[in-house]
């Protein structure tokens, strides 16, 4: 089943916002081997001028990635996971990712484009905090394979 | 590092890191990605991989953090972050892959410097159109 290009200007939006947990943000961070105490310390976040510890700038894949299985698994986008390759990856923060934050999303199914046997998918997500403000925008493009190839 | 103090063609880097099994496994489970395709031989080949490859994002999340730390070691300076997986990272059981990042500043607008990233796995290029917008300091 090729990718259904009638999606394109869909919208998902989460039913539920994403709690981001201390615990979360170290773990993650430490994933990296990272060491920077922003991610670890909340005396050191707090030093930098944040309320609490501080997402490693590429942590909101995280809740983006919800966002994109949620259209991804939906059976009529015609998406096969199995035959997905990631081709791009953006992220604009309009301020940083904070523990204790509660993050909604809006995915956007911002194109479908087939071209020689693949089929290339970006959406865009967009993160916002609890008083409704955008935290960030994740864009991601998605190629996936013919049915040939 | 200071707004006023970067320079356009200012290098940072270059750094290395060895990506092994063990750091894609603690990768998908910090980040939810189960993927058997960075877990599992037999997945990736089924797949048409050469073997196991390191996730995009474990990359992509790996080589920003010199630029951290050039920042001034405040992960909320990164402000915009872009790249094009361009070739997979495959990691061997044994020994895992070594990644090397290399940052270039190519433009400064006020506190705002754009840094392109040059990222090689075995002298390959994995990256394309790699660049991280970074909010520095201004004094």
């Amino acid at each position: 089943m090729p990718v259904n290009s009638s999606f394109v200007g869909r919208r998902y939006r989460s039913a539920e916002p994403y709690l981001v947990g201390p615990d979360e943000l170290r773990a993650f961070a430490a994933a990296f081997g990272a060491s920077a105490p922003a991610c670890c310390d909340p005396a050191a976040a707090q030093a930098l001028g944040y309320a609490g510890l501080v997402a490693a700038p590429t942590y909101a894949v995280v809740i983006a990635q919800q966002a994109e299985a949620e259209y991804v698994r939906d059976p009529a986008s015609g998406i096969d996971f199995e035959r997905v390759v990631h081709g791009e990856e953006s992220f604009r923060h309009h301020r940083p990712i904070v523990a204790g934050d509660r993050i909604t999303t809006e995915l956007t199914v911002a194109s479908v484009v087939e071209r020689r046997g693949m089929t290339t998918v970006t959406t865009a997500v967009q993160l916002s905090d609890a008083a409704g403000q955008p935290v960030a925008t994740v864009t991601s493009t998605l190629v996936v394979r013919g049915e040939a190839g | 590092m200071r707004a006023a103090k970067a320079q356009v063609g200012d290098r940072i880097g270059a750094v290395s890191f060895v990506l092994t099994r063990a750091d894609l496994r603690r990768y998908a489970t910090a980040s939810g990605d189960h993927n058997p395709i960075h877990l599992d031989e037999e997945a990736a080949k089924a797949a048409g991989l050469p073997g196991v490859i390191a996730h995009g994002m474990l990359t992509m999340g790996q080589v920003i953090w010199p630029l951290v730390e050039w920042a001034g070691g405040d992960p909320g300076a990164i402000r915009e972050y872009t790249v094009r997986f361009a070739r997979p990272v495959v990691v061997p059981a044994d020994g895992g892959a070594e990644l090397t990042v290399e940052g270039q500043v190519t433009a400064v607008a006020g506190s705002r410097v754009t840094v392109a990233l040059a990222v090689t796995a075995s002298g390959q290029k994995v990256l394309g159109k790699a660049q991280a917008v970074i909010e520095l300091p201004a004094a």
